[in-house]
């Protein structure tokens, strides 16, 4: 009952002070991705991956996404085993009972980075860092939303706004003062490929990788998508051929009588 | 052929079958024998959509349950392997999850269809309120299903309604923990909801035959509202009718298609793909937009208990709606001031679904609670006023001389 009145009355100032919460709405950008037959940008995604292992992934998790997985975006299958063989997997028990480590496998799952959320939140001031498996999906605006706001720190908070300790000024995050420590500085991970590793670049790279991992399906979706539309508009076509040869005769015979 | 008489088929197994089951027959005489008025329009179609989008939701529903684990630590999980791991799973889940939204607006459509047209009037009162049980187990099924997900929304949303049942007097606590298998949701109410779920679907399954039987007994009303007279004005449903069906689900499955390759997330919130968490409150809670409406009016009146009362009867007076509309004319066409009351009553559910959607606070509340005002005003005052000195314009002797005198066939 006592958690019952906490929920209603938790509920009823959410209301209140939801309008406070209002965040700086997103600018809308150009992803390969947008439009209707889009598709993901393989070197900017493969890139975006670099950023995500090299920084993201100290403090979130990517607990939907198996390293075979990433075929998908370009990699090639001997590239996905030595991924995969980077990290240490927990397994077990054994056949004495123990749990023990071994090199990751293509068919494993991404390693966490904690335990489990308590430690997430211990190990972050009580913060709990997102797991990004679906984060362009989780978020109102989905992977402008998260271009933004990897983009759109302030060095200093517009007056009148009170930084908690500890937090930093973000003005596309709802109530503006987010945990996370601006992540992408100028230089923190080096491109195979020559491109320069901007905050800008970066940022729009991981929000590509990490678009695709929230929807991994999204190219088979829009070709079968386009199969699907083609047959259904033709039969809705033959459909009307059928049905206008049943009432045309009816019409016909009425004009008739008059 | 001793038994040739009143067996009228050729081949040999049809006969046997015929003699011990006449199932052929009988749907045979539902397909051709049923005279339909010749003048229905595509409006009509919308029954056999959502008759259509039942069968869909059942068999991917099946087919989702699968692989679905009903418990607060695998189901959101469970939904994401299906997403990305179980074949044409995204495909199977987006085709429910859209499905859903695309049976609300069908079956609006019906609703709306039915208002206009004056179609819960003498004889088809029953038919009205077996329709009016089937949209009330449609909504207790879309409820219960989208909590499965276990997303913020989900979680929410079945807490927001759940706890509402704790406004009833003296009992509404007992009722909530038997209702959630504990005082709060969790793993026995996820568990319970999925079985409800799971069954509910066939209860409609059930109650749409006798919606059909229903409908079967005194036949379609139509445009006019004017009861067919003379074989001139009917047509038998085989072929004429299942043509003009089969024409509008093509076209309804190209929408359809849209939604789901293209913009598959469409209706949803994107709150639901974080997973449940009950100590994180969304900074707003709402409800599938097809709930906006009532959730508009549960949340315009300020006490618990009046706002739940209020829901309950705005879906309750629409039962009644046959004995508060007395005109003895069916179709809006000819009643002039009911139909303007009509488009009124429309307005304000967009208002109430558009008041819903947005955060209880400011000029909002005042605007949902005149809505909600309206609403019952309409039902309860004006439908019974108007219905009583209202005067018909130019109703026709039958509804084939509806369309001679307009000039058409």
């Amino acid at each position: 009952m006592i958690q019952v009145i906490f929920i209603l009355t938790s509920l009823l100032s959410t209301f209140q002070v939801s309008s406070l919460e209002e965040a700086k709405v997103p600018p809308k950008r150009d992803w390969s991705f947008n439009h209707m037959l889009g598709t993901f940008d393989r070197a900017a995604a493969q890139r975006g991956y670099k950023v995500y292992r090299q920084v993201c992934s100290t403090c979130h998790s990517l607990r939907h996404v198996r390293y075979r997985h990433l075929e998908k975006i370009g990699f090639s299958k001997a590239e996905v085993k030595a991924i995969a063989a980077e990290y240490q997997v927990r397994d077990g028990p054994n056949d004495e009972g123990e749990m023990f480590d071994r090199p990751g496998n293509p068919s494993d799952r991404f390693v966490t980075p904690y335990k489990n959320k308590k430690a997430a939140e211990a190990a972050n001031d009580g913060s709990y860092p997102p797991d990004l498996s679906l984060i362009t999906k989780a978020r109102a605006g989905g992977a402008d939303y998260l271009y933004a706001l990897l983009t759109g720190y302030q060095e200093s908070p517009p007056a009148g706004i009170d930084l908690v300790p500890g937090k930093y000024y973000n003005p596309y995050f709802p109530g503006g003062q987010i945990a996370m420590v601006p992540p992408l500085i100028e230089g923190v991970v080096l491109y195979e490929d020559g491109t320069l590793a901007t905050p800008n670049q970066m940022a729009h790279d991981v929000t590509t990788f990490l678009a695709w991992a929230s929807e991994p399906e999204l190219e088979e979706r829009r070709r079968l998508g386009v199969q699907w539309l083609i047959f259904l508009t033709a039969f809705a076509f033959i459909c009307y051929l059928v049905k206008r040869s049943y009432w045309r005769p009816l019409s016909q015979k009425v004009t008739k009588k008059k | 052929m001793s038994d040739g008489g009143s067996n009228p088929y050729r081949h040999p197994f049809v006969r046997w079958l015929e003699k011990r089951l006449p199932i052929i027959s009988f749907v045979e005489h539902a397909l051709k024998g049923y005279q339909v008025p010749k003048n229905l329009s595509i409006l009509w179609t919308s029954g056999f959509i959502a008759g259509f989008m039942l069968v869909v939701m059942i068999i991917t529903g099946i087919l989702l349950a699968m692989h679905y684990v009903p418990h607060p630590d695998h189901a959101f999980d469970s939904v994401e392997r299906i997403m990305r791991e179980v074949n044409f799973g995204w495909l199977i889940r987006y085709l429910h999850a859209n499905g859903a939204s695309l049976f609300f607006l069908v079956v609006y459509m019906h609703m709306f269809r039915a208002l206009y047209y004056g179609s819960y009037k003498s004889p088809r009162e029953v038919l009205w309120i077996i329709g009016m049980i089937i949209f009330l187990v449609m909504m207790a099924t879309a409820f219960l299903g989208y909590v499965l997900p276990w997303g913020q929304m989900s979680y929410w949303g079945a807490t927001v309604i759940t706890n509402l049942f704790t406004a009833i007097p003296w009992i509404g606590d007992s009722i909530l923990e038997w209702l959630l298998g504990a005082p709060y949701v969790g793993a026995p109410a996820l568990n319970k909801f999925f079985a409800l779920h799971y069954f509910l679907p066939f209860l409609m399954f059930l109650l749409v035959f006798i919606h059909i039987w229903a409908l079967h007994t005194n036949g379609s009303n139509n445009p006019t509202g004017i009861e067919p007279k003379t074989a001139e004005d009917t047509l038998p449903f085989h072929p004429y009718y299942t043509v003009k069906d089969l024409l509008s689900i093509a076209g309804f499955m190209v929408i359809f298609a849209f939604f789901i390759f293209f913009a598959p997330n469409f209706f949803g919130e994107p709150e639901n793909y974080i997973p449940a968490d009950p100590m994180v409150t969304p900074a707003h809670i709402v409800p599938e937009w097809y709930f906006l409406p009532f959730y508009a009016i549960l949340r315009a009146i300020p006490d618990k208990l009046g706002g739940f009362v209020a829901m309950i009867s705005s879906i309750l007076v629409l039962f009644v709606l046959p004995w508060l509309d007395r005109s003895k004319v069916k179709s809006c066409t000819f009643r002039p001031i009911f139909r303007a009351l009509f488009w009124v009553f429309v307005l304000d559910v967009l208002i109430l679904g558009w008041v819903g959607a947005k955060p209880a606070e400011g000029h909002y509340i005042g605007i949902g609670q005149w809505a909600t005002a309206y609403y019952f005003i309409h039902f309860l005052i004006l439908v019974p006023l108007v219905s009583r000195f209202e005067k018909p314009s130019g109703l026709p002797d039958s509804l084939s001389a509806y369309y001679r005198d307009k000039g058409c066939s």
